[in-house]
């Protein structure tokens, strides 16, 4: 078998995989269902939002130049590591009907599960973004510049060179969304039925000790990363094979 | 790609419109109601009579207590009687009614080598403890539990901080029991969450039905006085479901481990 | 612009002096050739040509103005490509100008075609073969209208078939009315394309001549060395 008959195989395994455990969970439980959809639907939101707002910010960065953009720089690759309940705390202030936006009345709702999580993965695909288009700029700087691009039409044609790369960052940035619990469960309350994602429901059974329940949903938490990884695999062999 | 992009908002905009469909009372309560099955059991015949979706926060019950202050929920069912009592006091809520109870056991190792059995009552029992030197598992998270228990520390005359085997998890029933168990360890809990756990190794119940170790629980609306927004008839219907005899029949029909665990209790 | 007056310019890049004390006068038409032994410094001058950067002393006289006012354009001798189409790569380079759309894509598939790659318009530019490349790098200069052309040694890796496809565009950018300045250390493509010719060693610009007066006989005894291939061995016995 050469590689790419191979990699199908992979792939074709898994996806076989994948089903079978989540038809298996269509017999067993609704509501395991609902709490594997919202999570899904938290963290993809949450990672479109961190995706169109952080890659033209990294893009944005990697080709200005200013004073203080050095630590600039150095914080946003800090806040990569932020906590997740450290942002749950942030967001629940800002929401409790005592804080600042309580109006709106988003606390324990999927929004305000939204909201802290792409808090969380905004910083890491803007840090991620920055590095790879600083390192292609690079290369095209002198050109550019003699060709007379401007910064924001420099940023577009940035974005979409290295859009293979920024997918996979993009990608690393729904797997911690996905497999924080900090932030959700501090803005979500884990309430049944509505705001309770894998991980809460994790934590809780754990805590009650039915301990087989949260194998079970760690499982699946990981097969879904696990498949999310090998389509960023699959995905940046073959942009580089067709597109060098 | 802009045409795409506007009907995405436009099914997220679906998928929150259909959640807000009916009308819908945010509870803060405490972990022992929730992680004992009691709401699983209660929440559906409340929502069949009125027509009302309960969302229920489970934390501990001062934890439950500051969101009401914050007016983040719009009623609380808590058990801890004196701050219930000042939090309405304070103007933080409407009133506070009697719903039920239940009571506390005293969790330990089998083989009980500090002679927990033994004790004349349950302040004796924490003195045994005490003395011998043995391990304790607090949740220390401020909850209804976690405030009998210093009461009951109080009463014995002991102060656990001074004992070395004395652990503070601030965690709910749960994650304290599963210490116990793997430790070896003495701990305070609910009789429904200790009924309801699954993972009990060779802990079991040493002590119970001491006068002390009743544990009554109280519903609160959020008064809406001070903040404006809550659901008030939503969270008045709450309450009087609970302690009217259909609610209350509710509660003593509750069943964990085949036994009946919350004793209704609301005055007439 | 032009007259292109450049007197004492001086050049330390890292410390080592290349350029040291070079005078030069250019005009506005034909093909200037640049010629030179390794590290005599020809892409270092092209490159304080087009400001990428400064310069250690000396000055450069644009037409009597300190910049040009003229449009510039360079290639370099690896061209960047994105990892975009072979249109986008020539188009995206208009839009600094005040074009339309549609001017601006009807300028870039007409030069695609002088160019002859009119036929891989869709395909992935950085899947072009070496020669292609610089095709296309001259196809997006091209397009750009300028009125000055610097090429770094633009056949430097290419096979002679290429070489020539190369050349014959360079021939086309001159008839158009840009002025094309070129580095090179391929002797039979200056005698091809040079209308004069710039000698460069030690630093200096050691002879500028009509490149039929200076093919006929160099004055220089370095420019002889040179032409024989004898340079780099003598630089390196001397020193």
């Amino acid at each position: 078998m050469n590689m790419r008959q191979r990699n199908s195989a992979w792939l074709i395994a898994l996806t076989v995989c994948g089903s079978a455990g989540y038809v298996l969970l269509a017999d067993c439980d609704p509501r395991l269902l609902e709490i594997v959809g919202l999570s899904l639907f938290v963290s993809l939101s949450a990672l479109c939002i961190g995706a169109l707002l952080g890659l033209p910010l990294g893009a944005w960065l990697a080709v200005s130049r200013f004073p203080g953009r050095t630590a600039l720089v150095v914080a946003l690759n800090a806040l990569m590591g932020l906590p997740s309940v450290v942002v749950g705390v942030l967001v629940y202030l800002a929401l409790s009907r005592s804080g600042p936006l309580g109006s709106f009345g988003l606390l324990y709702s999927p929004t305000a599960m939204v909201i802290a999580q792409s808090a969380l993965v905004l910083p890491l695909i803007a840090a991620v973004a920055r590095q790879i288009i600083e390192d292609a700029w690079q290369e095209y700087a002198p050109e550019f510049s003699l060709i007379g691009i401007g910064r924001l039409h420099a940023v577009g044609l940035l974005l979409a060179d290295c859009r293979f790369s920024l997918t996979v960052a993009t990608l690393a940035g729904l797997g911690r969304a996905m497999s924080e619990v900090g932030a959700v469960m501090i803005v979500g309350g884990n309430i049944e039925g509505y705001t309770r994602v894998m991980t809460t429901a994790i934590a809780l059974e754990t805590s009650k000790g039915d301990l087989a329940l949260s194998i079970l949903l760690g499982c699946i938490l990981m097969t879904i990363i696990l498949g999310l990884n090998v389509i960023a695999h699959a995905l940046r062999t073959w942009a580089s094979r067709r597109y060098g | 790609m802009a045409h795409r992009f506007r009907a995405l908002i436009a099914v997220l905009g679906l998928l929150f419109g259909a959640a807000q469909a009916g009308e819908t009372l945010l509870v803060a309560s405490t972990t022992s109601t929730e992680q004992s099955g009691l709401f699983g059991w209660l929440l559906p015949k409340f929502e069949q009579a009125t027509g009302i979706k309960v969302r229920v926060v489970a934390v501990g019950t001062g934890q439950a207590l500051d969101i009401g202050r914050r007016g983040d929920a719009d009623a609380l069912l808590v058990h801890d009687r004196a701050a219930e009592e000042s939090f309405v006091a304070e103007g933080f809520g409407s009133y506070r009614k009697d719903v039920m109870y239940n009571d506390f056991v005293l969790i330990g190792p089998r083989s009980d080598a500090a002679g927990v059995r033994a004790a004349a009552n349950a302040s004796g029992a924490l003195r045994a403890i005490a003395r011998s030197g043995l391990p304790f598992v607090s949740r220390g998270d401020r909850s209804g539990t976690h405030t009998a228990e210093l009461r009951l520390w109080k009463e014995s005359g002991v102060d656990p901080k001074t004992l070395a085997g004395y652990k503070e998890t601030g965690s709910g029933m749960g994650p304290t029991l599963n210490m116990a168990a793997a430790t070896g360890a003495y701990t305070l809990s609910d009789r429904a969450t200790w009924f309801a756990f699954r993972n009990r190794r060779d802990l079991d119940v040493l002590r119970a039905g001491d006068p002390l170790l009743f544990n009554p629980y109280g519903v609160i609306p959020v008064n809406p006085a001070r903040h404006p927004h809550v659901k008030k008839e939503a969270a008045e219907r709450f309450a009087q479901w609970l302690t009217a005899p259909t609610g209350q029949q509710a509660i003593a029909s509750f069943r964990a481990d085949g036994q009946q665990v919350f004793f209704p209790n609301a005055r007439k | 612009m032009f007259p292109l007056r450049i007197s004492g310019l001086c050049c330390q890049p890292n410390g080592r002096t290349v350029l040291d004390g070079l005078d030069l006068e250019l005009s506005g038409e034909g093909i200037s050739v640049i010629l030179g032994a390794n590290g005599s410094g020809k892409t270092l001058l092209l490159r304080l040509l087009a400001g990428l950067l400064p310069a250690d002393g000396g000055t450069i006289r644009w037409g009597g103005a300190a910049r040009p006012d003229g449009r510039l354009a360079m290639v370099f001798q690896q061209p960047m490509m994105l990892r975009l189409s072979v249109h986008a790569n020539v188009e995206f380079a208009l839009h600094p100008q005040a074009l339309s759309a549609a001017e601006r894509n009807a300028r870039t598939n007409h030069v695609l075609a002088r160019v002859g790659l009119a036929h891989r318009t869709g395909d992935c530019a950085r899947l072009l073969s070496g020669g292609e490349r610089q095709r296309l790098a001259l196809a997006r200069a091209w397009a750009m209208r300028p009125r000055l052309l610097l090429l770094d040694e633009p056949t430097a890796s290419l096979d002679p078939s290429a070489t020539e496809a190369v050349e014959r565009i360079i021939r086309e950018i001159r008839t158009d009315g840009a002025k094309v300045l070129m580095s090179t250390h391929n002797l039979g493509q200056a005698t091809r394309l040079a209308d004069d010719v710039v000698f460069l060693a030690d630093g200096r610009v050691q002879e500028h001549e009509s490149a039929q007066r200076f093919f006929a006989r160099p004055q220089s005894a370095a420019a002889r060395a040179f032409m024989q291939g004898e340079l780099p061995w003598r630089i390196a016995f001397e020193h």
